[in-house]
């Protein structure tokens, strides 16, 4: 069962950067990191719920805008020695294009 | 590849951090065996007295347990003393003969107390105060026994002093110094000290040279009877006696109590005779201590606390150079480049440190060398010393003497407890102690370390600095006095007993260990001073405030804001990736605190070249607004100098009722803010209100508030609404370090509150006051007069060239108060009244940076940047 949406060509993430996709699971923000890895999270920090995708992304992390609380993006773990997490969901990136599995 | 091996000796304090830091920048180069002698891996030394007095048990205090050590694959011998160091087969054998073969070793051996070369030093119950199993002795001692006596009236005394207090003995301080803490403290402030003690029930016998400690079981002399005991016989109680021929009578298995009960007195005072060489008394205990002028005092426990010295004879005897200490140079490398040593037992430049600050320091710059990474120098340290006793409030630092050509100034209220005294050669501070009040014993320290100039403050150093204008926690400004459950982080609702506790268990000495752990002060840091104190009397001397005179940009790099923006002209570094790539920034991206300083010093030094990177700036600089706790944004457009239009608030009116602005509010800066606007209809709203942005969300220029001044107002003198107008027109667009506020008042009355501002102007009658490095924030801070000058045309140049000088000089987050305080008054007035020439080229840089800044929102109303502001919604 096919779970994967096309959601849009890498080059609409600016590099080091994110956008907000509008999701049936809430707002879900994408990021593209320095090495071109997509990774995506709900768009709430576990801390207060700060909106991720408005960070600094820096390699497989992301600086949440509104306490400084830093999330890994490969887990949604906050990194140490903060601690809480949120949802990850899996991305793809195949010829170009941006899929997202909100499974 | 094979890894190298590295083999430490030692597993204290300075030398798991040495692994620990090298692990960090290393993890994979080396393969690591560590002996310790101990049966404990390694543990919180400095938290020891707290053990003995109960407030912390032995597992509270470990730092890195076995695991630790069996994570990081390190292979670790407890209970393992090296007994010698062969330099040319590279290795070390231990005294149950292992041997281990090194490529690299850390000889990180620490310290020996000094035992006093008395008769009856190794009588059983005399120990020293150094490690578990001493606090584990001195436990044991106090349960079964009365009275303690401490050798040693210094920091580790008193600490075991009041400990063995706590726990119920009846202990008197032995010190030879005539008073308490003579190294740290003078004599008043020790007078203090040794009162206070005295209230909390400990004794002092100062000016006293110990002589002799006398075993319990001694051969009285004469020989005595007691009653019920019959020769060669144990009576009830287990004693037996016995006679030599000569006459002598030994007696076993008493103590001095049992023996007094049956008639013997003065058992005390009796002498024995010194010990034979190569004899030992290990199987007697200790009864009671013998000074010099011939005085005894009963001692069923005596902790030798008279000082340490480094552990180095394992080196010496390798044929390393030692000269007290094992000798290292700046890398910290002894004479054998393959040996590295850190700790107690180094001697650096002839000094050798007995606090943990300095070893950590060393541990740091080991490391780096060790990772081959070789950048760093360890260049000493200055100390400073907290007392860890309940109650007491205590804290010295540097040279208390002063000597010649030094200045006291001095503060004493000794019916308060308070007493202060400051030491200043020169103009600048080289010693202070502290009693009854140290607030601002971490400030004066700082200004001992950075080596600043104190001549301005002269007048207010004794007030201190965390006495006038913060805010955020009730006012208080002592730590020790405040309860446990009481705020001390207002920002983050962190108390007193919470940071504590983490110090505590999570082993935290620096403030940036415990902002990341309990985030008290890491938000607004007015409550900085207050998290300082705790931490310095909650670590004791191991406590030392961060070096602001060299401070690295952030923890990719260990370069500091000045190095890295002298190379960014110098080298002509054009992008972030090329300053990060030249300073070898330790992580590729860098992090959310180096990237936005970097973009800021390659916009300031190349204002036309540098292409902005909008993903090195914090959110609220990439929307142009103010991200809110709910995720929308605030839109505040440029009003200059406060002077609206009914047009201009028509406009307002009218977008506020278009997109349903929830909150319309006027702000400080004399405009007005718009709440709650989605991210989405930022670039809308921006085209509707046709306004320039405020840059309300920016380091940037944010306001020039004004007064009516003399168009209108029947006391001003000057119109510095104009004025205001013109400088705020003049700034437009301007980027800075940090937010850059003005206000200009048109008389002494000073309506526009000009002297809290970065630049304040107040026109008097014959011209205009420039003020500068004011703040009405986190920390009131009233701005210092610069200059006065007749024109406003004068006044657009000197305050340009101020804030230009500021945009070039100060490092990133740095309001001009902090920067003025470093750099000094003097520079300033320097730079910008005395150097006409370089004032007016200061300026004319301002005006060519800001000659091709374009408004962000109307850029934004045109287009660009538009995916920043559209989210992607997905078709099904």
């Amino acid at each position: 069962m096919s779970e994967w949406m096309r959601i849009c060509p890498l080059e609409e993430i600016p590099r080091l950067g994110s956008r907000v996709v509008q999701t049936v699971k809430g707002e879900i923000a994408l990021f593209r990191n320095g090495s071109d890895e997509v990774f995506a999270l709900r768009d709430q920090c576990p801390h207060k719920g700060g909106p991720l995708s408005q960070g600094i992304v820096f390699e497989r992390k992301v600086t949440c805008p509104l306490h400084g609380w830093t999330i890994q993006l490969d887990s949604g773990e906050a990194v140490e020695p903060d601690h809480g997490c949120t949802h990850r969901y899996r991305t793809r990136v195949d010829k170009g294009e941006i899929y997202l599995n909100l499974a | 590849m094979e890894k190298m091996k590295l083999v430490m000796i030692g597993n204290g304090m300075a030398g798991a951090r040495t692994l620990e830091e090298l692990l960090k920048l290393a993890p994979d180069l080396y393969e690591i065996e560590v002996f310790g002698a101990e049966p404990y891996a390694n543990y919180n030394r400095i938290l020891l007295s707290q053990v003995l007095s109960g407030e912390q048990s032995i597992g509270g205090i470990m730092l890195n347990d076995v695991e630790w050590y069996a994570g990081k694959g390190i292979t670790l011998h407890l209970n393992r003393q090296v007994s010698a160091i062969n330099r040319a087969r590279r290795t070390v054998q231990t005294s149950d003969g292992k041997t281990a073969g090194y490529d690299r070793l850390i000889i990180a051996t620490g310290s020996t107390p000094i035992v006093l070369p008395v008769p009856g030093s190794d009588l059983e119950g005399v120990v020293a105060f150094r490690s578990i199993r001493d606090v584990d002795t001195m436990l044991e001692a106090s349960v079964k026994f009365k009275s303690a006596v401490v050798i040693g009236g210094g920091l580790l005394g008193l600490e075991a002093a009041s400990g063995l207090l706590s726990r119920g003995m009846d202990v008197t301080v032995v010190h030879l110094a005539e008073w308490l803490m003579e190294r740290q403290l003078d004599r008043a402030a020790a007078g203090l000290l040794q009162e206070s003690l005295e209230a909390k029930g400990l004794k002092f016998l100062l000016g006293k040279q110990t002589v002799e400690l006398l075993p319990a079981e001694i051969p009285p002399s004469p020989p005595l009877h007691p009653q019920g005991v019959r020769r060669g016989v144990p009576d009830a109680s287990g004693i037996t006696l016995s006679q030599s021929k000569g006459g002598a009578i030994t007696v076993a298995g008493a103590t001095i109590s049992s023996l007094k009960k049956r008639g013997a007195i003065a058992v005390a005072d009796a002498t024995i005779p010194p010990l034979k060489k190569g004899g030992t008394r290990g199987d007697l205990r200790v009864g009671a201590i013998r000074f010099k002028d011939g005085e005894t005092l009963p001692a069923d426990l005596v902790v030798m606390a008279a000082g340490i010295r480094p552990s180095a004879a394992l080196a010496e005897a390798a044929g390393i150079h030692c000269n007290r200490g094992i000798v290292v140079n700046d890398t910290m490398q002894t004479y054998d480049p393959r040996i590295y040593a850190v700790g107690e037992c180094v001697s650096h430049r002839g000094v050798s440190y007995g606090l943990v600050a300095p070893l950590f320091e060393q541990a740091k710059v080991c490391a780096n060398h060790l990772a081959q990474i070789g950048i760093s120098r360890y260049s000493g340290s200055a100390t400073s010393t907290k007392l860890k006793v309940t109650g007491i409030d205590l804290f010295s630092c540097g040279d208390f003497t002063g000597g010649k050509g030094a200045e006291e100034i001095v503060l004493s209220d000794p019916s308060a407890g308070v007493y202060k005294k400051l030491v200043v050669k020169e103009d600048k501070i080289v010693g202070s102690v502290l009693y009854g009040d140290t607030a601002d014993g971490s400030w004066y320290f700082q200004l001992l370390r950075d080596g600043q100039n104190i001549r301005e403050l002269r007048d207010r150093l004794m007030s201190g600095q965390s006495h006038l204008g913060s805010s955020g926690h009730q006012g208080r400004n002592n730590a020790s006095s405040m309860p446990d459950d009481m705020e001390v982080c207002g920002c983050n609702g962190v108390c007193k007993g919470t940071i504590v506790k983490a110090i505590k268990e999570k082993g935290l000495f620096t403030l940036n260990d415990v902002r990341k752990h309990t985030k008290a002060s890491a938000s607004c840091g007015s409550c900085t001073g207050l998290v300082e104190q705790i931490l310095a009397s909650t670590v004791g001397g191991a406590y030392q405030p961060a070096d602001v005179s060299r401070k690295p940009l952030c923890g990719c790099t260990d370069y500091t804001h000045e190095e890295i923006r002298k190379a960014i002209i110098e080298r002509k570094l054009k992008s972030i990736p090329e300053a990060m790539g030249f300073f070898e920034w330790r992580n590729v991206n860098g992090c959310a605190s180096c990237r936005p300083a970097l973009n800021y010093y390659l916009l300031c030094a190349w204002p036309h070249d540098y292409r902005d990177d909008p993903q090195s700036r914090f959110i609220n600089e990439r929307a142009h607004a103010n991200i809110q706790k709910d995720g929308t944004y605030s839109v505040i457009p440029r009003i200059h100098g406060g002077v609206t239009t009914p047009a201009q608030l028509r406009r307002i009116a009218d977008v506020a009722e278009k997109y349903a602005i929830r909150e319309v509010r006027c702000t400080g800066g004399q405009r007005i803010n718009m709440l709650g606007v989605k991210k989405e209809d930022l670039p809308k709203v921006w085209s509707d209100l046709d306004m320039p942005s405020g840059f309300a969300y920016g380091k940037s220029i944010r306001t020039v508030k004004t007064c009516v001044g003399s168009e209108w107002c029947r006391f001003g003198v000057q119109d510095s609404t104009s004025l205001g107008i013109a400088l705020e027109q003049s700034l437009d667009r301007m980027w800075a370090p940090h937010k850059v506020k003005l206000a200009v008042s048109g008389c002494p009355r000073n309506c526009a509150e000009a002297t809290i501002k970065d630049v304040g102007i107040v026109g008097v009658e014959s011209g205009w006051e420039i003020y500068v490095a004011g703040n009405g924030g986190i920390k009131a801070e009233v701005s210092q007069f610069l200059v006065k000058v007749k024109s406003a045309e004068e006044v657009m140049e000197y305050a340009g060239a101020f804030i230009q000088l500021y945009r070039e000089e100060a490092r990133y987050l740095d309001r001009t108060v902090h920067w003025v305080q470093r750099a000094g008054m003097d520079y300033v007035k320097a730079r910008i009244v005395e150097d006409a020439a370089g004032r007016r080229a200061l300026h004319e840089r301002l005006t060519d940076a800001l000659r091709d800044e374009k408004d962000p929102w109307q850029e934004r109303v045109r287009g660009m940047e538009a995916r920043e502001f559209v989210p992607i919604r997905l078709q099904s």
